[in-house]
């Protein structure tokens, strides 16, 4: 058995193309000015890795005020504001647009067989908007913050708070647009710029997972754009929609605001489920069992998304046969979610596993979402839902699947796709590293916010009993390992930028287009326009490739 | 739709199938088709997040109405059918000539062309000036939400001849603050809809403008006829938005 799959050309002789679409033009204009989808996807990578930073620096400050039972470190409102700003700048500015942003713009066209996105000036557009979004975000924060939470409930937004809530709803509302533009050119772009042979069927699945995610960016930001519109105008105005005193109501606001941010959760996670799709085939030298299966139950994923809504609102007053109907179909969605979880497993099952980094992230994703989805369970029975809401399980069940998934998927993608963006391998150990510190630091940070959350203490204060204290000393600890585990990455991923072993085209052996052209790609993808003769994930046809090569050469 | 389009500019292009690539042809496309294809379908995605934009106000305006009818009848009252009829009709005909300029640019005839988006432009603006004369008179009666809002029209009527003309009875005070909610949606769904009229004409002077220099008239007619997608977009939300607001109660 060999413990690796990697193939690296001969390093004394291996050079990276000259002619790339790094090089292809230079100076600041040539990216600022872009509109190839690959450009456009390392600047969204530069910049969303400066508001991951931001973000997790913010939780970082949470997590040492929680060190100690009293509110020490900050005042309350400063934690609130704190709080809400980790909240909304990892949301809309790190895990919307994270995967979809940087890996599926920069792949998506290259596994399809496109040159391009349909539509590269809105694909250009879409990230002037998101940085607009972004910066005015951190505007709102050095200039008072913003100390709702992320959800905006109404009525406190509106009513009882006097900080930037109109500036964040503003920036909110920008970068939504660039989360449309987004899913609107991928929708486009695989319905119709996909190369001869690509049949829908034969699509990695990484495409099928961002097309359900596209159609819930597409279908769901517009109706969070009206929600913040209906707050800034009940700021502005007093317009009552949400004032009881005027006969308006409050609950309407998070019905508005649920149905675009339950779907959102989706838009976060299934992108990182189609990285999974892609790094477990490749690892294990299989093809996805239930390729079907796996695509559609993305699809149904999306479906059941936009029908779950309100089981964020168990507590708040909504009618029992509400709570008793959306509770099923919030059970209703870990099937697919399970579906998932399953063909993965039978995909590994008497394939060739080798366990580099993409896989070990991999594995921690199958993990830790799997954990983060049955909890899930947990809070869609209203029962349970009502002793935990609110309580520390619902931030370590969101976090579980958000960061042990979402953030683990995403670092796989990185990892598995760096050698193609820059045309140089990350040193395998220390990554390897990195990916197990990330694993142990996440669960000593929000395993024991399980257990906090069963005792009862509740999300969003800066005190608490002085009885948790000991769980939380955990949890800051296990903040600081997985701080360690996420900048690893940075350091050793520049440092392969200048240092790292020359990849070649295909390092992994892996089926998708993007790895049959060089790397790093050429402008226009593919030398050649590549005609689809064999399905998805074939790594027979793979093998007969090689031996026609070498056949030829010989 | 999208391919309907397709096909009648597949048509087109036919006609020179063999000679250079058009100047109008983006490197990423393979022909004139698909990128027709393409930019259609994306153009009616767009809408379709424009339709859930207006959804999410059309579902806030479904239950403000049921929970509050009386005071959504009175405050319906308020609104002139005349004027909102006027500009139902000032809107329908402005998508006409959009149509038409469509339908112009398609046949290569500019100054035709020309007429009908100047057309389309001014009923523009004859709507949104009558749409302002209908907000000053609510300003003028405090009609508009906020702390300067008067219920004199609602739990008085005999004070408001529009109020005795419509035959309205008087309302219990808290019945009548509630016509407060209705106006609040009618400021908000009335303005959002302006406010995408606001963003058609300005994109409207700007297509005069390159469509002077001649370039709607050369056989690349796509960004017109999407525009007038968004135009008719724009007239269908006003096609509801004035029964639901101007006619509650009046059948």
């Amino acid at each position: 058995m060999s413990s690796t799959i990697v193939s690296l050309p001969d390093q004394s002789t291996a050079r990276i193309p000259k002619d790339n679409y790094l090089t292809r033009e230079n100076g600041i204009l040539s990216w600022l000015l872009t509109r190839d989808h690959k450009r456009i996807g390392i600047l969204y990578l530069i910049s969303m890795t400066f508001f991951f930073f931001i973000g997790g620096a913010l939780a970082g400050l949470i997590r040492l005020e929680l060190l100690t039972p009293q509110s020490d470190l900050m005042a309350a409102d400063t934690y609130n504001k704190v709080f809400t700003m980790h909240g909304v700048v990892m949301i809309f500015f790190f895990l919307v647009p994270s995967v979809p942003g940087a890996l599926g713009n920069f792949f998506l066209p290259m596994m399809i067989g496109a040159k391009d996105l349909a539509l590269p000036k809105m694909n250009l557009a879409s990230w002037y908007l998101y940085m607009a979004g972004g910066l005015l975000t951190l505007w709102a924060m050095i200039t008072g913050g913003v100390d709702t939470g992320w959800t905006f409930t109404t009525p406190l937004s509106t009513h009882y708070v006097n900080t930037n809530v109109i500036t964040t709803g503003l920036a909110i509302f920008i970068a939504g647009f660039s989360s449309i533009f987004t899913g609107l050119n991928f929708i486009v772009t695989i319905h119709k710029m996909r190369a001869p042979g690509m049949t829908w069927f034969r699509l990695p699945l990484f495409v099928w997972a961002n097309y359900a995610a596209s159609i819930l960016m597409v279908l769901g930001t517009p109706v969070l754009a009206v929600a913040i519109v209906l707050v800034a105008l009940e700021r502005a105005f007093g317009i009552g929609v949400f004032d009881p005193t005027k006969g308006g109501d409050p609950l309407l606001f998070q019905h508005l605001f649920w149905f675009y941010s339950h779907p959102a959760v989706y838009i976060m996670i299934l992108p990182g489920m189609g990285v999974i799709s892609e790094v477990i085939s490749t690892f294990s030298r299989k093809r996805v069992f239930g390729y079907t299966a796996v695509a559609f139950s993305s699809v149904a994923i999306a479906v059941f998304g936009f029908f779950v809504w309100a089981h964020h609102m168990f507590i708040m007053g909504i009618s029992n046969y509400a709570v008793l109907v959306f509770s099923l179909l919030t059970m209703l969605v870990a099937v697919p979610s399970a579906i998932k979880i399953f063909n993965w497993a039978f995909t590994l099952y008497k394939g060739s596993i080798t366990f580099e980094t993409p896989m070990i992230y991999a594995f921690g994703f199958m993990g830790l979402f799997t954990i983060g989805g049955m909890t899930g369970v947990f809070l869609g029975v209203s029962g349970t839902d009502i002793h935990l809401t609110e309580t520390y399980f619902i931030v370590a069940h969101f976090h579980f699947v958000m960061v042990g998934g979402m953030l683990m998927a995403f670092l796989a993608g990185i990892h598995f796709w760096w050698p193609k963006m820059t045309g140089r391998m990350y040193p395998e150990k220390i990554s390897q590293l990195a990916a197990v510190i990330t694993f142990i630091g996440f669960n000593l940070t929000f395993f024991p916010q399980f257990i906090l959350g069963t005792l009862g203490m509740p999300r969003r204060y800066a005190s608490y009993p002085p009885e948790f204290q000991i769980l939380n000393v955990f949890s800051t600890a296990g903040a600081t390992i997985l701080g360690v585990g996420y900048l690893l990455p940075v350091l050793y991923l520049v440092w392969s930028l200048k240092y790292g072993r020359i990849a070649g085209d295909n390092p992994w052996q892996a089926t998708g287009l993007e790895w049959q052209t060089q790397s790093p790609p050429l402008t226009e993808n593919f030398a050649v326009p590549p005609i689809m003769d064999h399905e998805a994930y074939d790594y027979e046809w793979l093998e007969n490739q090689k031996a026609k090569e070498v056949a030829s050469v010989g | 739709m999208s391919d309907s389009t397709a096909v009648e500019h597949g048509a087109e292009a036919g006609g020179h199938a063999h000679s250079e690539h058009p100047h109008y042809l983006l490197h990423h496309f393979e022909s004139v088709e698909q990128q027709a294809d393409a930019s259609g379908f994306a153009m009616w995605l767009f809408l379709l997040t424009e339709v859930m934009f207006f959804s999410g106000l059309f579902v806030v305006y479904m239950i403000y109405r049921n929970w509050y009818y009386p005071a959504f009848v009175a405050g319906s009252h308020q609104l002139s059918v005349l004027l909102g009829g006027v500009n139902s009709v000032i809107l329908i005909t402005s998508s006409l000539t959009m149509a038409l300029a469509v339908w112009f640019a398609e046949r290569r005839k500019k100054n035709a062309l020309l007429a009908c988006l100047v057309t389309t432009l001014l009923l523009g603006i004859v709507f949104l000036g009558i749409k302002g004369l209908e907000y000053k008179e609510k300003f003028e009666k405090h009609h508009f939400p906020g702390a300067t809002f008067s219920l004199e029209s609602f739990v008085n009527p005999a004070s408001d001849p529009v109020a005795v003309a419509a035959g309205d009875k008087p309302l219990p005070v808290d019945t009548a603050q509630r016509t407060e909610l209705f106006f609040a949606l009618y400021f908000a769904m009335t303005g959002m809809h302006a406010l995408h009229m606001i963003i058609g004409m300005g994109l409207l002077v700007f297509i005069i403008y390159r469509a002077r220099q001649g370039a709607y008239t050369t056989g690349h007619t796509q960004f017109v006829e999407y525009f007038g997608y968004y135009w008719h977009f724009v007239d269908i939300i006003w096609i509801f938005l004035f029964p639901l607001l101007y006619l509650i109660n009046r059948h």
